[in-house]
């Protein structure tokens, strides 16, 4: 992408005249573009950025840093417990309640940072998006992969509260937790392309999508054990691939009550549909953004 | 040498007008209004070419002028051939990487260092950090920020964020370079050092579009220019001759003008304006303005946002393209610009008499929040006469020249007669 190196040295003329660099051809988009994979990966560097800025900005100025991602999880896991551990008296497959919410809150609160943070994403950005041209794709992208470090933390804080519990994770785990982490990626990610696609036309979708997130929470497998679903219903609760993932994390980290290999697989693809649909919908609006933004 | 950069062929962008009335803002509008007729499409009495049908080509090297009135489609064709929106109709074919100094202070964070921010800014533009790292020294030293360069840009003055906005911008050295009337920012020495850079680039042989209202600084600048008008090409060729024709065909005065209906005046979701009017100051509005008279120059605005601190900037130009002066509320009595309520306002500026020049006058109003972040500018949107007057111009009848024609106070004596002493040579 950068110049020849000609440019630093004085006098000499910068750009050779010929036909070295490529000739980009503007015109209208037809009805449903590709995803330019070529240019997506030229603009990478932009995308590493972008996620550092969101890292770099999301803690400045906090006395306590990066220290409130392990804080939210961990103070919502003590609400669950005495709610729904002491109270309601939910069962959690064998597990101490409080390692059991706190092994689903945790991907859960990527998920959920993930998709509002990636939502509001091209509306944070307007000054971008009228401005300059580059895949708009890595907006809302940068914000899901920026998502992840608060739950590297997390993770740590689980593996100690696991220590603690003397938990052990299973030998599969080392597959599992990776997938099941790819298949919340993959969700949040088209998640978020399609809401924040919606949301730089119909600004009605920054109220929707914290009541969105706040049903998905109760419609995953979060606050109960996946052994609470009826047998017969549970291929249809696996399209949400919030349930495989979420289970998924949970088994491989505690031992009980995981999805099967169907279920598993029946999330994954959803998974993956729902990124490719929310990657064509962004892509297919994305020539108006500049104008309504 | 002849190599073409840029190449339009039937370029057109259309966009649908009274968006702010007509577009359904909202999914509750949305879905009642296709319930209510859900087979109507947009009617075409909505839609308007803010570009139609262009074709121009730009030879490797050049610099290409682009003037033309507020809403000619000048921006408009910055913004195709910068891909941020897309054509409507025909296309654009443009070799090599396009920079643009729209993007001045694009994607800055305010918690970001000045380092932190160059990098990020450059990588938005398309850099890569290799690149950035080589120009960094550079860059820094064009912004005079060198002290300040580990500090988060939110406690910078706003001069010094601007300086390191566009001293990125500035040395992203792409092959073609837009450039849109950037030059408003900053103080006279900075500017100076813009202009030197964009002469530089055109050096280094890099294809530059500059559009700008400042007729002065493009004919020095350009070498071709084209003219927009309603969206099309109204004429190409040396920038004189295109410059000159330009001026005469907006020769039509234009004392007065008035927007009631908020949703269609010209400006955005911050400011709109609802009025302007040059008048004389202390005779009947109908009496032509002279050279000895005072004029009031009004606006009327609608301040939208809560808490602005909006001022109003008066350019005043005469027919020449030359800035005869620029006016703003700052008179010393009012330093410091309070926060502005929503709702509307009327600036009244007193031009005195026996300031102005005879001919044509343009007035081009900004508005500019916090003294820096330029909200909106009409250029334009005023145009009047200013009539010759026969008294007080001695003994000669052509055309007084000098952008102003004030009154001086002007003596002559006769040294011989001893009623004062010479100059002494003696300090």
């Amino acid at each position: 992408m950068g110049l020849p190196d000609a440019s630093a040295l004085p006098g000499v003329p910068a750009i050779p005249p010929g036909p070295a660099s490529a000739v980009v051809r503007v015109a209208p988009a037809g009805a449903w573009p590709g995803f330019d994979l070529p240019e997506l990966w030229r603009y990478r560097g932009l995308l590493f950025f972008l996620v550092w800025r969101e890292i770099k900005v999301r803690y400045a100025q906090t006395v306590l840093g990066a220290a409130w991602a392990i804080l939210q999880p961990l103070l919502t896991t003590v609400v669950f417990t005495v709610i729904f551990g002491r109270f309601a008296r939910l069962p959690s497959d064998g597990v101490p309640y409080p390692l059991f919410s706190l092994a689903a809150l945790v991907p859960w609160t990527y998920f959920n940072t993930a998709v509002s943070g990636a939502s509001n994403s091209l509306t944070a950005n307007t000054s971008l998006v009228t401005k300059v041209y580059f895949p708009r794709l890595v907006i809302p992208g940068a914000a899901v992969l920026a998502a992840l470090l608060d739950l590297a933390v997390s993770i740590v804080a689980l593996l100690v509260l696991m220590l603690f519990y003397h938990a052990a994770p299973r030998p599969a785990a080392v597959v599992l937790v990776p997938v099941s982490v790819l298949m919340m990626v993959l969700t949040a990610a088209g998640m978020g392309f399609w809401l924040a696609a919606l949301n730089i036309q119909y600004r009605d979708v920054k109220y929707v999508v914290p009541f969105l997130l706040q049903l998905w929470m109760f419609a995953s497998p979060v606050v109960y054990p996946l052994s609470l679903v009826p047998d017969r219903y549970r291929l249809a609760y696996s399209l949400n691939p919030l349930a495989g993932a979420i289970a998924g994390f949970r088994s491989a980290l505690l031992g009980a009550g995981g999805p099967t290999g169907v279920e598993f697989g029946v999330s994954l693809g959803m998974a993956c549909l729902i990124f490719v649909g929310g990657a064509a919908y962004f892509r297919r609006t994305e020539r108006v953004f500049a104008d309504v933004a | 040498m002849s190599e073409t950069m840029i190449r339009t062929r039937g370029l057109g962008k259309q966009y649908r007008i009274g968006a702010a009335r007509n577009r359904p803002r909202s999914f509750r509008e949305a879905i009642a209004r296709s319930a209510a007729a859900p087979w109507r499409r947009p009617e075409p009495a909505e839609l308007v070419w803010a570009l139609r049908d262009l074709s121009i080509e730009v030879a490797y090297g050049e610099v290409l002028g682009v003037i033309g009135r507020n809403g000619s489609g000048k921006s408009t064709l910055l913004k195709l051939l910068s891909r941020i929106t897309n054509p409507t109709t025909g296309y654009a074919d443009i070799r090599g990487r396009v920079g643009s100094l729209l993007e001045v202070g694009t994607g800055f964070h305010p918690e970001l260092t000045g380092r932190d921010n160059v990098y990020l800014n450059g990588s938005i533009l398309g850099l890569d950090r290799a690149s950035i790292a080589r120009r960094f020294d550079e860059i820094v030293a064009f912004a005079e920020v060198e002290r300040f360069i580990d500090t988060p840009v939110k406690r910078y003055s706003s001069g010094m964020y601007l300086r390191l906005a566009f001293a990125v911008a500035a040395h992203l050295e792409p092959e073609i370079l837009l450039v849109d009337e950037v030059l408003a920012v900053g103080d006279a020495a900075f500017q100076r050092k813009c202009i030197g850079r964009m002469g530089h680039a055109a050096e280094e042989g890099r294809t530059v579009l500059f559009v700008s209202h400042n007729m002065t600084a493009l004919q020095g600048l350009c070498s071709r220019a084209i003219w927009l008008k309603d969206g099309t090409l109204a004429e190409e060729g040396a920038p004189g001759v295109v410059v000159s024709h330009y001026l005469q065909d907006a020769a039509a005065t234009r004392p007065h003008q008035f927007w009631p209906d908020a949703g269609l005046a010209p400006g955005n979701d911050r400011v709109r304006l609802r009025a302007a009017r040059a008048r004389p100051a202390d005779s009947n509005p109908a009496e032509p303005i002279t050279t000895r008279t005072p004029v009031l120059v009004e606006f009327e605005y609608w301040n939208l946002r809560e808490g602005a601190q909006l001022s109003l900037t008066l350019h005043l130009t005469n027919e020449d393209g030359v800035l005869v002066l620029a006016a703003g509320p700052i008179d010393g009595r009012q330093s410091q610009i309070r926060p502005l309520p929503r709702g509307l306002f009327r600036d009244t500026c007193l031009i005195p008499g026996d300031l102005l020049n005879d001919g044509l006058h343009r007035v081009e109003v900004l508005v500019v929040d916090r003294d820096t972040d330029l909200v909106y500018r009409h250029t334009d949107v005023l145009v009047f006469e200013v009539r010759d007057t026969p008294d007080l111009r001695g003994g000669w009848f052509g055309k007084w020249k000098g952008a102003v024609r004030p009154i001086l106070d002007w003596t002559t004596e006769h040294l011989d007669a001893g009623v004062a002493a010479p100059l002494s040579t003696a300090p």
